[in-house]
């Protein structure tokens, strides 16, 4: 996401990302970010919180209007309402990350991807 | 608590679960930066997602799996009624969360409140979907530009990205 933030940029659109994953879009480098500290899969806010969801959106178009410069970084002020301790346990050994049907997936992909790369395809 | 590292956390559990070649994150020194040209009430906005949004009982957003590997961006019509829309992503923290409110990582609602109220001018006719492609170049060289040019044909101004 982060590569096609910077494509845009580089030909003269705007752009502002919201996201979970600060380390990895900032060690790509992007021009505005709202980081929100939340499980990956909710870098809007939390599922249903639509009064939380309006004020991050809202720090979106603020960080459009305000930013000057690239590696425009805010923080959303929230906190994920289960705690924590999702920190510790994404990709933990006692929590793999993909379930068995979704790694399958992901090695199927992998498969297909270096089969369509050996026939000229990609 | 402070955030994630995500890149030394995957690097660590890949290289136990036996992968020996840790993955190499995009990492680049200059940051391009477009400045906004007018205010965002004249702006027309549109929405990026690596989401793996979708539109229920519509298979125009073609073959799932062979698009995820080539790329090849895709679009969602932005008036498609929110309950149609879902996500097809299974690389999210699953154990922590779900994607079952859409606005959670595509704000489409969102939107949609800021057009009505005026905050935004308009949203184009089409948001767009990116698959995470195997390969950096290819989303680069294929999904960059398909995406730049979808938002020029239809005029939009701003870009709104939600990774997942």
């Amino acid at each position: 996401m982060s590569l096609i933030a910077r494509y845009l940029e580089a030909n003269g659109i705007p752009t502002v990302m919201i996201a979970n994953g600060r380390d990895i879009v900032e060690h790509c480098g992007v021009a505005r970010l709202v980081f929100v500290d939340y499980p990956l899969g909710n870098p809007c806010g939390e599922p249903y919180e639509v009064a939380q969801q309006r004020q991050i959106f809202e720090m979106a178009l603020g960080l459009l209007e305000t930013a000057t410069e690239p590696r425009t970084t805010i923080e959303a002020p929230f906190k994920w309402s289960k705690g924590d301790d999702w920190k510790q346990l994404i990709f933990s050994d006692e929590q793999p990350f993909l379930d068995g049907e979704a790694e399958q997936h992901w090695l199927d992909a992998k498969t297909r991807y270096k089969e369509l790369k050996s026939e000229g395809k990609l | 608590m402070s955030y994630v590292r995500y890149i030394d956390k995957t690097r660590d559990y890949y290289l136990k679960e036996g992968y020996d070649k840790p993955y190499g994150w995009a990492h680049f020194d200059d940051v391009p930066f477009a400045p906004l040209k007018k205010p965002l009430a004249e702006c027309r906005f549109t929405i990026a997602s690596t989401s793996d949004i979708a539109i229920r009982e519509d298979d125009s957003t073609g073959d799932h799996t062979e698009e995820m590997l080539v790329g090849n961006a895709y679009v969602i019509p932005s008036d498609t009624p929110l309950e149609r829309l879902y996500s097809r992503q299974e690389h999210f923290d699953r154990n922590a969360t779900h994607l079952d409110d859409v606005d959670s990582y595509f704000p489409i609602s969102r939107l949609r409140e800021a057009e009505a109220s005026g905050r935004i001018g308009s949203i184009a006719k089409r948001l767009h979907g990116v698959h995470t492609s195997y390969s950096q170049r290819r989303t680069l060289e294929v999904d960059g530009p398909l995406v730049l040019e979808r938002c020029r044909e239809d005029g939009a101004d701003v870009a709104i990205l939600t990774p997942i």
